[in-house]
């Protein structure tokens, strides 16, 4: 229908936009009548998402036929973004930035360098960022899961916990149990995309190098070298935050903190 | 008269929430002798357990000492201080698997040779003679806080701090495990801190009552002259 009507793809892309917009606002709308609250928040998440993706989408444009390295600050910038987003997720974690931070520069930061340099992500900036983003964005996901977890299975686990300091251990030996438990419950969507992969989910990157014409064999197959980054950046990321969330949750004279 | 295992010099804690700061304990003084009993009492949200966690560091002091032996909690690690100042809560909070694993626990944080044998020798004082292999988590109210008894005193402690240890229990194991505690105390000659809101559970075993009301001392006495002026 509406390729009848419009013929550059810019002038299609925008009445794709508005009519999906549209019929999205329409849902919103009728969500809020029935007295959903969280109706009133999508026409701001709409316009907020449109706004970003196009500004990504321009300074994409102005990039793609720059240098691979310009991709470099925008990646960083995208992880320092994702960092203040988890922080949000624990506020009264100390320290929650530095640390996730730090966590996702060792896991999507690390396997995005390590995957660029073997010649496994293109380097062209059209697939860096992208691709980078990606990986970033979930690793975003399963960091906020591992530490929302570990709190919650510290609350609930005090008295396991103090028990364990109150007969001598250390606090990294008090909180293990807790952190597999978290490290194994922040990887629970990861492992499912992968074992739903192509099943349950075929992920947008295949449909968009389908659209540009890549061998259908070849998109399959980068799918899962992604779906596998994403899992290995989320994995590196919380064993990172294994390392350092137990000087985050106890005082410096090994007291359990409390209201975290 | 031996000098005072334990003994507290002004302790205190105050909190800070939102914009007030809050006494919840004030200048808090007192000694206890090996193989003594003090019973701690008062009401609830008096600042008993608060009390006992200052002593083992599971909470800061705002100001005060505690001295073990003479020597200052703040020069010892949290650590060292907690191994020498065992502490038996209110609920046991195993862990998850053996008895053995949890008799084990304290020695094993210390890097202390623990053998099974050890453990049966511990799992016989505390009554529990042939439970090593059990399933912790599978053990009734009574039987677990003996096990967690048993793992305190692995640890070979010098104070044994006890935070209402058979108030969650039912009247039988209740009685069985205060005879169990007072034995400890009188066979090891551990100084014991001793909370416990039953003034007749007080009268049993305590040598001395130290009460508690609102965060300060109200009295400090034999248990005859505490609870007399009590009554
Ligand atoms: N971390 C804390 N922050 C604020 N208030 C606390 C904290 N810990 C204990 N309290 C308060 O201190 C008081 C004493 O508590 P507690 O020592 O548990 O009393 P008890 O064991 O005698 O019943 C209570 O009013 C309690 O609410
Ligand atoms: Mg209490």
């Amino acid at each position: 229908m509406l390729r009848l009507l419009f013929h550059t793809q810019l002038s299609l892309g925008i009445a794709q936009a508005g009519f999906v917009g549209a019929t999205a606002l329409i849902v919103a709308m009728l969500s809020w009548r029935r007295g959903a609250r969280a109706g009133a928040e999508i026409p701001l998440a709409l316009v907020r998402g449109l706004a970003q993706i196009l500004l990504i989408g321009s300074i994409l444009a102005l990039l793609m036929r720059g240098p691979w390295w310009t991709a470099i600050p925008l990646l960083l910038v995208m992880i320092f973004i994702a960092a203040t987003i988890v922080r949000q997720r624990v506020p009264r974690l100390p320290g929650a930035y530095t640390l996730s931070l730090w966590c996702m520069s060792a896991g999507a930061g690390g396997v995005i360098l390590v995957m660029a340099a073997a010649g496994i992500i293109d380097t062209r900036i059209a697939m860096l960022v992208p691709v980078g983003s990606m990986i970033i964005a979930q690793n975003m996901n399963i960091q906020s899961l591992f530490l929302n977890r570990l709190l919650a299975e510290l609350e609930s686990h005090r008295g396991e916990i103090e028990s364990a300091l109150a007969l001598g251990a250390q606090p990294e030996a008090a909180v293990a149990p807790y952190l597999q438990a978290a490290f194994h419950a922040s990887l629970i969507p990861a492992t499912d995309n992968l074992r739903s992969l192509g099943i349950v989910w075929i992920p947008g990157i295949m449909t968009g190098m389908l659209l540009s014409g890549a061998s259908p064999i070849y998109a399959a197959l980068y799918q899962f070298v992604i779906l596998a980054m994403i899992f290995t950046a989320g994995g590196l990321s919380c064993l990172t935050a294994t390392r350092l969330a137990p000087s985050r949750v106890f005082t410096r004279f090994q007291q359990l903190r409390t209201g975290l | 008269m031996p000098a005072p295992v334990l003994k507290t010099v002004d302790l205190s804690r105050t909190v800070i929430i939102g914009p007030e700061t809050r006494p919840i304990l004030q200048n808090i003084s007192f000694a206890v002798q090996p193989g003594e009993v003090l019973a701690i009492t008062g009401p609830s949200g008096a600042g008993k357990s608060t009390l006992l966690r200052l002593l083992n560091r599971l909470d800061e002091p705002s100001s005060g000492d505690v001295l073990v032996h003479g020597t200052s909690f703040r020069s010892l690690s949290p650590r060292e201080l907690r191994r020498r100042l065992g502490m038996v809560m209110q609920r046991a909070f195993l862990f998850p698997g053996t008895v053995y694993g949890n008799v084990r626990y304290g020695p094993a944080q210390h890097g202390v040779p623990f053998s099974n044998r050890d453990a049966d020798a511990l799992l016989e004082q505390v009554g529990m003679a042939g439970y090593g292999d059990r399933d912790a988590l599978t053990l009734s109210g009574g039987e677990a806080q003996r096990i967690s008894i048993a793992r305190t005193l692995a640890n070979q402690p010098e104070v044994l701090l006890l935070d209402e240890p058979t108030s969650a229990l039912d009247p039988d194991a209740k009685q069985a495990v205060e005879l169990l505690l007072a034995r400890v105390v009188r066979e090891r000659q551990v100084a014991c801190a001793w909370v416990t809101h039953d003034y007749a559970q007080a009268r049993r075993v305590a040598d001395r009552i130290l009460r508690i009301e609102a965060g300060a001392v109200t009295a400090l006495g034999t248990p005859a002259a505490v609870l007399l002026e009590q009554e």
